[in-house]
Formats: structure tokens, C-alpha cells, sequence
């Protein structure tokens, strides 16, 4: 099949320079260790030291009959299921024909089958991905801060570059700077910042909060009523906020909320039913923690697969878009650590960090990535368009593989 | 045998401890070590003991009841041994498709290649790297399991002489690779008796293959690039022939092909747990070395880079053995982490004990510190204290298992906790000084933690790794 060998050349082409480029560029960079606030991440960690039991190979003694001489044909019925549920379907920013201002909107979750088990359902809408910015300094892995350092004082900058030179589907912009502690900017200036990115680029974006359960419906309410229409992300409505405001101006202006709970199932339901009475269930996507890799990342996949489990299988309240603060892969010190020389280099283990971190999740059933190095955001979105383009394996070229030369 | 499609075992969920004890002699004689037969049972289907661990199970009189026992017992996915002695390593024998039905046994394990026409010093240096490698991980080593040798030269006197150097320099159980069985015959002759597991049996020299397997008495894999009903067939066919232990490469397909291989390890993982399917039943081997096989002029980095998500996702995606030719740090360290989160039981707590860990040979003005018991937080803290080489004494506190800024906004971990925990440890008697030195995390405790305890509170720092430095700067002064 040339035209399918040509076109994984061109891929494999269009991918090397682009990471070569990032990679040459993060050597140069001086390092120097820094600290990153988890916020309200929570993780929790299983301790691996049980030993797995013995279980003795069976003593079945093989069956006399006579070796067979042929391959012996055997029938192989492709194991697919059927699922009652289905992930609800949510789309993110709007058009001018759709009442906002984006070129064109997005549209995460309709999944029927779990997460690329493509032998059963092709995938609906390939997961997206949206870039960071923050409309204040913070503090960031070197790794990650050498690619923006010329736009850390100017958000509507950050974002033209995330949408242009990254290729972010969406832009997050946190709001930093409002939190009481920090700069306690009023949400006047919040919605100027917001202004300004929109400004910036068309992609849908994604308002984040500082955390602070007040000020945070406070600044959302003003954001989400300047922008009526816009079919913003609001990031995010956690149990400790008033639910109710909160979902009721998202209702009124037309924006989607991020459902925020801290790794655990049941406290996603409650949050989800208190929403329910005042948003239809297209207006919600559910965020059930991301702790990073070595972090507690198994609790976050299991939880993960779990809930897309539990959705397909028909619990409603489950059966939302998942959103991942990838991100948070960077709170692990291997990320950014300057470790032993086997180790090294961390540009290179960092971003890698963010990619396995990321790639697990995916399989869970992740459909929107919060992301923050240009090198893992390419690598997802290359995965995600291999793993939807269609492409098949060639098994002729594949058996060499054995006395390939490296 | 039979082709068994529609048998149905037992989920795993639903083997309830009565339908073990049933089958138990029910004498309550102790020789297990547990109090009584119910006690075993409930071990035993929690696969914490395996029923061998009862003698008189084993005796003839109870023959009929050991073998229903065992086949009730027996996992989804077959448990394979590759190597002798101390050194073999155990792939497969997993019950559950998905780790929170239960949990997930014997981790991918990982296999470094070296080749026939590699040069020696190459050879040794990536024998040594695999042998050497080791990461301190929440109390546990993270190692690598084995070594593949392939064949590139398809001359089987080469390859013999490359195994004969590899079975003389490491203890590492062997994947030997060739198409080709007569070079692998030769590489059998150089490591007799050590059952390597052979790759790989074809729809072209299975038989040659089969034959080996049964003399040499080794584990045989399966090779069907895309083709699960030839992989299927093949299998079928070498049971028939009386090969026992079977691993299956269903082929690992870079760039577009991704779909098919993510698309055969579910479908075979699927049909064996769920259809019970037996002739798919067993372990899975995952090639992300093949990242290699598309590297062209690129830098040797971005062939390093693929080759480690690849391999990340066939961890998560079912793989019970993956191989690998980069042996860099930067790559190999995600991938052995994932794999222990992966594998970590998800049934058992996450805390270590509670209580005061004495660190070096403290004295009575050694720094007092404390931490949590999630056990992440504590060997992170315990390793730093340990590398600084610095005498102390180490409070952990019960968060209830939580990470210290979690457990701080959770009201897991309070003051009147910390208070309690030095009380209770009797560092009082120790240490004639009263300075805690405290998470920087846990800074907007100190108020109560003081108040509380009567200790006087210095705040250290928000990262274990700063604690030298700290030390060095904050606690010297102090005296």
C-alpha cells in the first residue's frame, strides 16, 4: 500500500523536526529547580509492596492424539458488545450563526463503546486539547517556561501562540490573579483578560478559576454575562461553591460547566444531580482529578475508566465528557527534578512525564486534555489522529521486525 | 482440547469464599496457619495464599476436591514461567480485564534486546545497564526483567556463540528471537535448561518451533501480525501438538497501525475474559521497539521518545511483556512507574505506620520533623533525610493516608493529630530541645500546632528535597 506507507512517512516527517526543534531548544535552556503548587489536587497512593500469590502452573497433562500435521483452523467471532448508555455529547464555544463569537465550536463526548475499542465503534469526536495560560506569573517547570518566557506578562499573546504555533483546539485562561491572597483583582479586570484572549484567537476557550469558592462564582458570573452566547467552559463548579448561582448564570448566558470533584465516584454523581436541576445535561462536563504519574495516576485512571464504564453501562449521572488537568503530571518531582546523570535529561524526561501521564488517561476515556508543554501536546495529538485517521497495520513489513538492524 | 467459546467461568466477583471451603477438608488442623478453614478459604480467594498452602488438599484423599478446586481457581489468563530457579519470572495469570474488578498480578515485565551481530562491548554495556538498573519507588525497587536476543545475522552459529556470552554475563531471563528455528535450536544448545521463551512460531515454521518448544521444554510465542483468527488457529494447533505454555504477539504496529494494535490486545484480552475464550487465554507480548523500524534520519531521540509511549500504552493496554532497545533513564522511568501504579492493588491502603522513625544516630539536639503516612509522602521525605545523611527524627503522622496539602485542606491532618503523634512517640525523652519542624506545606498549622503541643513550630520546606539545605541553614543556627 504505497499511498498509505507515504502517508505514514509524511507523519513521521512532519513529527521529527517539529520535536526535534523543541527538544534542540530545551537543551539550551539553564536549570534551575522550582515549585509548583498542586492546588487542590488530591492524591493518594497504593503502596505495591504485596507481594502477588503463587498461583502453580495447572498440572493438565496434554491430551494423546496424534500432532497434527496442518494448521488446525479456528474461528474467531471479533468479541463485541452492546452498551445501554451513552456519553452525552458537548459542544464548546459557539459561532456567530450559533450566538458567540468562535470560528467554530467544538464538540467532545458521544462515545458508545469505551475508549478506542475501535473494533466495536469508530470514535465520535477524537479527544481535544486545551493550552494553559495564565494572566499572571506563576511559577512553571523550566522545561515548560523556556517555550513561553516572551509571553508569561501578555495572555492574549500566550494564547496566539498556543492556538498558533502548538495547536491548542482550545485555550484555558486561568484567572490567577483574582484570587484574594494573590492580587485580588476584581472581576471587571478579570473579563478585560478574558476580552483581550478572545480577542487573540477564535478557538472556544476555557475560563479558569484561582480556587477560591466565592470569588470564583463572583468573577464567572460577570465573565459568563459579558460573554452571553459563547458557550464557555467554566473551570470549575466544585461542591464548596453555590451550585446554584453558579449553574443558573451559566444557564442564562449559555456557557458549559466544568463539574469539579476530588477523586471519588460518588461525590461526582451528588455534583452532577445538584446541576441537573438547573442545567440540561449537554451543558456539563465532569472533571474527576488528575494526579500525575507515580502520584496516585492509578486512582485517577481507575476512577476514570470506571465512571466511562458505569456511563455506558447506563448510569446517567456518569455518562458526561471527561476533562483531564494533565497538567498536574508536572507536580511529580521526576518531571522536573534534576535527578542522577542516568536520569537525565530532564527536558526530555519532563515533557515524556506529561506524554505517559496523558496517553494513559486516553485510554481511560479522557476527551478534553489540559495540557502545558508544546512537545506532549503534539505528541497526543498526533496519537489521537493515528488512532481515528483510520490506518491499518501492515503485518508483512511488521514481521521483519525481528532482524531489523537499529 | 476443545474449543470452549461459550463456558463462562465464574467471574472473579462472584466466587464467594463458601464455594472454596466446600471443597476444603474442613478439619480446622491449623497446618495452613490460619485459624480455620473459613479464614483459609477467604485467603485464598483473595489470592493472598494459593490452596497448595494446605497439605492435606494435596494428599490423595483429597484429589477429588483439589482439582475442581483448581480449574475454579484457575485465572482467565494463564500464567506462564520464563527462567529457572531464583531468576525465572512469572508473566500472565491475570483474573480481571480491568484492575478495580479485582486487581492486576505480575507486572509487564520488561525486556532489553541485544543482537548477534552487535558489537561484544555494546552487548555487555546494555546486559549491564539492564542488569544495574534499579529505582527506589515507595519502598520498592523498580528493576528490569529480561533480555532479548535477535537474531539479525540468520546464522545460527553467530547467534549460538551471542547467547553463550549472554547466558555467562547475566542471570536474566532470555527471549530468544529468530524466525529462523534452526538459529534458534543453535541458541538453545548455548543455554540449555534456562527455558527461555522462544519467539517466535508462524504460520510458516510452527512445527520446527513446536518441536523445540517440547524438547527444549520452553514457552513458545505466537507471532499473527493482524490476524487474530491465524493467531487463534495457531494456537489452537500448537495445544494440539502438546505445547502447554503459549505467549501471544498479535503484533505492535507503530503510526497508523496503532488502531489495529490497541484494537487486537483489547479483542483477545475481551474474548478470553469475557467469552471465556481458552485458545486466547494467555499472555501478551507487545514489540514497542518497532518505533525503530521508522526512525529513517531522524535523531535517534524521537525513535527513544516513541518507543516509550508505545510502550506505556500497551501497559496500560494489556501487554504482559514488552520489548524494548532504548536503555535510557529519561525513557525507561515513566514506563516503570506506570507499570507499579498500574499494578499497585487496588484493595489494600495506602498508608504506612504511623509512629517516630529514627533516621542516622540522632542525639538529644537532633531536628524533630514530621510528615504524613501516605506512603508516597513518607519514602519521598524518608529517601531525601537518608541522601542528606543528616541524625534525626522522623514523626508520621496518621493523614489517613493523604498526601500533607490534601490532608491539610481535608482536615485529615490536624494540629491536635501532631500533638497527639509527639505525645504518643515519646520523642519528648529523646530530644531536651521542643522545635518541630513542620511541612511547608502544613505552614497554617503552626499557630495550633503549638498551641496544641507546647512545641515551639519552625516551618520547613514545601519540597522533602530542600530539607539538607534547610537543615544546613535554619537548624545549625538554632544551637
Amino acid at each position: 500500500m504505497p499511498e498509505k506507507e507515504k502517508e505514514e512517512k509524511a507523519l513521521g516527517l512532519k513529527l521529527s523536526p517539529r520535536l526535534m526543534e523543541l527538544l534542540a531548544r530545551l537543551q539550551e535552556v539553564e536549570l534551575e529547580d522550582f515549585e509548583m503548587d498542586v492546588g487542590d489536587l488530591e492524591i493518594w497512593l497504593q503502596p505495591g509492596a504485596v507481594a502477588a500469590p503463587v498461583i502453580a502452573p495447572p498440572k493438565v497433562a496434554p491430551p494423546v492424539t496424534a500432532k497434527p500435521t496442518a494448521i488446525i483452523e479456528a474461528k474467531f467471532v471479533t468479541p463485541v458488545e452492546t452498551y445501554p448508555g451513552k456519553v452525552v455529547e458537548v459542544k464548546l464555544g459557539a459561532t456567530k450563526s450559533e450566538g458567540g463569537s468562535r470560528r467554530k465550536s467544538v464538540v467532545i463526548g458521544g462515545e458508545t463503546a469505551p475508549a478506542f475499542y475501535t473494533f466495536e465503534r469508530s470514535t465520535l469526536h477524537p479527544p481535544v486539547v486545551t493550552l494553559d495560560v495564565f494572566d499572571m506569573a506563576v511559577p512553571l517547570a523550566k522545561a515548560v517556561k523556556m517555550h513561553v518566557k516572551d509571553v508569561l506578562e501578555d495572555p492574549a499573546a500566550w494564547a496566539k501562540l498556543a492556538v498558533e504555533k502548538f495547536g491548542a483546539d482550545l485555550v484555558t485562561i486561568h484567572l490567577i490573579s483574582v484570587d484574594p491572597l494573590l492580587k485580588d483583582a476584581s472581576p471587571k479586570e478579570a473579563v478585560k483578560t478574558v476580552e483581550e484572549v478572545a480577542q487573540a484567537v477564535d478557538v472556544p476557550l476555557v475560563i479558569g478559576g484561582c480556587g477560591d469558592p466565592v470569588k470564583d462564582a463572583d468573577v464567572f458570573a460577570e465573565v459568563a454575562e459579558t460573554f452571553a452566547g459563547e458557550r464557555f467552559l467554566i473551570s470549575s463548579i466544585t461542591r464548596d461553591m453555590d451550585v446554584e448561582r453558579c449553574a443558573k448564570f451559566i444557564k442564562k448566558n449559555g456557557h458549559v460547566a466544568l463539574s469539579f470533584t476530588p477523586m471519588d465516584l460518588n461525590l461526582a454523581r451528588e455534583l452532577n444531580r445538584r446541576l441537573y436541576d438547573f442545567l440540561p445535561k449537554e451543558d456539563i462536563v465532569m472533571d474527576l482529578t488528575t494526579a500525575a504519574l507515580g502520584y496516585g495516576l492509578d486512582y485517577a485512571f481507575t476512577n476514570m475508566e470506571r465512571a466511562r464504564l458505569a456511563g455506558l453501562m447506563g448510569d446517567p449521572e456518569l455518562a458526561h465528557p471527561m476533562s483531564s488537568g494533565t497538567t498536574n503530571a508536572w507536580a511529580a518531582r521526576e518531571a522536573w527534578l534534576k535527578m542522577a546523570p542516568e536520569w537525565e535529561p530532564r527536558e526530555l524526561r519532563g515533557p515524556l512525564w506529561e506524554v505517559v501521564t496523558a496517553l494513559t488517561l486516553l485510554l481511560a476515556g479522557v476527551d478534553l486534555f489540559m495540557m502545558m508543554h508544546p512537545a506532549a501536546v503534539k505528541t497526543l495529538k498526533d496519537i489521537t489522529k493515528q488512532l481515528t485517521s483510520g490506518g491499518s497495520g501492515d503485518a508483512d513489513k511488521l514481521a521483519e521486525w525481528v532482524s531489523m538492524k537499529i | 482440547m476443545s474449543e470452549r467459546e461459550s463456558k463462562g467461568k465464574v467471574g472473579i466477583r462472584e466466587l464467594s469464599p463458601i464455594d472454596v471451603y466446600k471443597l476444603l477438608p474442613r478439619t480446622n488442623c491449623k497446618e495452613c496457619s490460619e485459624e480455620n478453614c473459613m479464614a483459609f478459604a477467604t485467603k485464598v480467594v483473595n489470592r493472598e495464599v494459593s490452596i497448595e498452602k494446605c497439605p492435606p488438599l494435596l494428599t490423595k484423599a483429597h484429589e477429588k476436591a483439589y482439582k475442581p478446586l483448581k480449574e475454579m481457581l484457575k485465572p482467565a489468563i494463564k500464567e506462564v514461567v520464563v527462567g529457572v530457579g531464583e531468576h525465572a519470572r512469572k508473566i500472565g495469570g491475570k483474573l480481571v480485564m480491568y484492575r478495580h474488578e479485582f486487581t492486576y498480578f505480575n507486572p509487564t515485565a520488561i525486556a532489553i534486546d541485544v543482537t548477534d551481530e552487535m558489537p561484544e562491548e555494546e552487548m555487555m554495556d546494555r546486559i549491564k545497564k539492564a542488569e544495574k538498573f534499579n529505582f527506589e519507588y515507595i519502598g520498592q525497587t523498580l528493576k528490569l526483567d529480561m533480555i532479548a536476543v535477535r537474531s539479525t545475522s540468520n546464522d545460527p552459529e553467530k547467534f549460538k556463540a551471542t547467547v553463550k556470552k549472554v547466558v555467562e554475563n547475566t542471570n536474566l531471563p532470555l527471549i530468544l528471537c529468530s524466525l529462523n528455528p534452526n538459529v534458534l535450536e543453535a541458541g538453545l544448545q548455548a543455554a540449555p535448561k534456562s527455558r527461555p521463551l522462544l519467539y517466535a512460531a508462524t504460520k510458516d515454521n510452527w512445527k520446527e518451533m513446536a518441536e523445540l518448544a517440547l524438547k527444549h521444554n520452553c514457552p513458545l510465542t505466537v507471532f499473527a501480525p493482524n490476524n487474530p483468527k491465524l493467531l487463534k488457529s495457531l494456537t489452537k494447533t500448537l495445544i494440539e501438538y502438546g505445547v502447554e505454555d503459549l505467549v501471544l504477539d498479535p503484533g505492535t504496529f507503530p503510526s497508523n497501525g496503532l488502531t489495529d494494535t490497541l484494537n487486537n490486545f483489547t479483542m483477545i484480552r475481551r474474548a478470553a475474559y469475557k467469552k471465556g475464550d481458552e485458545l486466547l487465554g494467555f499472555p501478551l507480548i507487545g514489540v514497542p521497539m518497532i518505533a525503530w523500524m521508522e526512525k529513517g534520519e531522524a535523531p535517534e531521540e524521537i525513535a527513544k521518545w516513541r518507543e516509550a509511549y508505545l510502550a506505556a500504552m500497551l501497559i496500560v493496554r494489556f501487554a504482559d511483556i514488552v520489548m524494548l532497545h532504548d536503555v535510557d533513564g529519561w525513557a525507561l522511568l515513566p514506563n516503570v512507574i506506570l507499570r507499579q501504579n498500574i499494578y499497585t492493588d487496588p484493595r489494600k491502603p495506602v498508608a504506612v505506620e504511623p509512629g517516630l522513625k529514627v533516621f542516622g544516630a540522632p542525639d538529644e539536639n537532633s531536628p524533630v520533623m514530621f510528615t504524613t503516612n501516605f506512603a508516597l509522602t513518607y519514602y519521598t521525605v524518608a529517601s531525601d533525610i537518608e541522601s542528606a545523611k543528616v541524625d534525626a527524627y522522623l514523626l508520621v503522622v496518621d493523614s489517613e493516608g493523604i498526601a500533607v496539602d490534601s490532608a491539610v485542606a481535608g482536615r485529615k491532618l490536624t494540629a491536635e493529630k501532631v500533638a497527639d503523634g509527639l505525645k504518643a512517640s515519646g520523642v519528648e525523652n529523646k530530644v531536651k530541645h521542643r522545635k518541630l519542624i513542620i511541612p511547608g506545606k502544613a505552614a497554617r498549622l503552626s499557630g495550633e500546632i503549638e498551641e496544641q503541643s507546647g512545641w515551639q513550630v519552625l516551618v520547613g520546606p514545601r519540597d522533602s528535597s530542600d530539607i539538607p539545605k534547610f537543615l544546613q541553614e535554619k537548624w545549625q543556627k538554632q544551637d
